[in-house]
């Protein structure tokens, strides 16, 4: 098939790199965009999930938000943001991917403060640790693993999204590969698609690299 | 004001657009349902045998779900994207697509399933004569079934939402009525589209959670009149870690 021929020689094309719809603006955007929404929904989602993990409650709120998250296209979320008053853009986007970013990282952290052995939390109580000494000094570290998996999985769906939002007139290396629907570049096409396939992967593994260094107890994590 | 004018002024809720609009969402809704039934379908029929190769052959088994995940690793509008050219603007590049998706959760929560089959069952069946088809499908598969269809039924979900993205090479069953919704602007038929999406999607989760307990009348039968010495199988859904597609 020379698709894959044709995608290579756009790849190999210095042009289609530079300039503001070349790869390296659209990858810049991409990484940015993915950055900036994983730590947003990493600052909203974690002192929650880690506040409810600790008292112990709300545990069916933390699960069930992961499971309606996955009933809820991500596609229409943006194409209905973009129509509302926000209007298409950055804010619709990031609005979106922080939306559909906060439950993996909600639910696994709230699953890694309750997997915390009670005995363990006990002990640090009575030897005469405060609440948040607790939650900080012992359940925190215990979680660890857990919290890691739900950021991961954060992050690999920021990207998968964010190419999305090339749809609604985001920006991102989705773009590439739409402009190469209008064209009807096949080449562009597929060396659009290789690009973010290959970012997702590359995140996916840059994460599971941190995990294997950081992690000491095996990882087992909830789905998104 | 008369509500015939909510097309004009372009509402998001409009009692017109469905009258005007009934066959248009009918066939995309038809169009949602068929793409979801006919790759979730396949998705268990390639699935299966791939669970009982992964429980066979541990080394297959971390090749098999290693790359089933980094699969679902791949956003979708790539996935549809690279398929494109080699299937064309067709339903198959979509079914295709949603299948890979689907292959993730489903070997997963099959394995799963199958594993947790109690040793002194197998070994009572054997003892009984069974040979391993019949040990399969009339032991081993049952028992498995609350964690095989934990795993339908996730897998089911997540292709009716993923479904809306085939609308990039034109067959998105209501994901189309979306995605030329950003050209047009129309909010009425965004709406339409997004709210049946996820009611379609609420929907087959309890047709398939119904099928379920049709399948599995000892799971409801309360302790008494359980045949078989059954522990409970992982009902919830299993770890499908990496987690991305949307």
């Amino acid at each position: 098939m020379n698709v894959l021929g044709d995608a290579w020689d756009w790849l190999a094309d210095g042009a289609n790199w530079s300039g503001e719809s070349g790869v390296w603006n659209r990858l810049t955007e991409h990484v940015l965009l993915t950055v900036v929404c994983v730590l947003i929904s990493v600052a909203i989602a974690l002192p929650i999930a880690l506040w409810l993990g600790h008292l112990g409650r709300g545990g069916a709120l933390a699960i069930n938000i992961s499971n309606i998250g996955r009933a809820i296209p991500t596609f229409a979320v943006l194409v209905l943001l973009g129509l509302s008053p926000i209007g298409m853009g950055d804010t619709a986007t990031i609005i979106a991917l922080v939306l559909f970013a906060i439950p993996p990282v909600l639910t696994n952290a709230y699953v890694g403060m309750r997997g915390v052995d009670r005995d363990v939390v006990e002990a640090s109580r009575g030897m005469g640790m405060t609440g948040g000494q607790m939650l900080l000094r012992v359940e925190l570290p215990l979680a660890l693993p857990l919290i890691m998996t739900g950021i991961r999985t954060c992050a690999v769906q920021v990207v998968a999204t964010a190419t999305l939002a090339a749809l609604v007139a985001g920006g991102g290396l989705g773009r590439i590969v739409t402009a190469g629907f209008d064209l009807q570049d096949n080449g562009q096409v597929v060396a659009g698609a290789i690009l973010v396939a290959a970012l997702a992967l590359v995140v996916e593994g840059l994460f599971a690299l941190v995990q294997r260094f950081t992690a000491r107890t095996p990882r087992g994590g909830v789905t998104s | 004001m008369a509500s015939g004018d909510c097309l004009k002024r372009n509402s998001w809720i409009c009692g017109k657009y469905f009258d005007e609009y009934s066959g248009e969402i009918t066939d995309a809704l038809r169009e949602h349902v068929y793409l979801t039934v006919v790759s979730v379908a396949i998705g268990v029929l390639v699935a299966f045998p791939m669970a009982l190769a992964a429980r066979r052959w541990r080394p297959a088994g971390s090749v098999l779900l290693g790359s089933t995940t980094i699969l679902y690793t791949i956003p979708s509008l790539a996935m549809f994207a690279i398929l494109q050219p080699f299937t064309g603007l067709t339903e198959t590049t979509v079914i295709i697509g949603l299948v890979l998706y689907s292959l993730t959760i489903l070997v997963r929560n099959m394995l799963a399933g199958l594993r947790a089959v109690p040793p002194d069952v197998v070994e009572a069946a054997k003892g009984m004569g069974y040979g391993p088809g019949r040990l399969l499908f009339q032991v081993e598969l049952p028992l498995a079934l609350p964690a095989i269809m934990a795993g339908v039924r996730v897998a089911t979900v997540s292709t009716v939402a993923l479904t809306t993205v085939g609308a990039i090479v034109g067959s998105g069953g209501l994901g189309n009525l979306i995605y030329s919704g950003i050209d047009t602007l129309f909010k009425a038929q965004v709406l339409t589209a997004s709210v049946l999406c996820v009611a379609l999607a609420i929907v087959a989760d309890l047709l398939l959670l119904g099928v379920q307990r049709l399948l599995t009348p000892w799971e409801r039968a309360g302790g008494r009149k359980r045949r078989l010495p059954y522990v409970s199988a992982p009902t919830a859904e299993v770890d499908t870690r990496a987690g991305a597609a949307a």
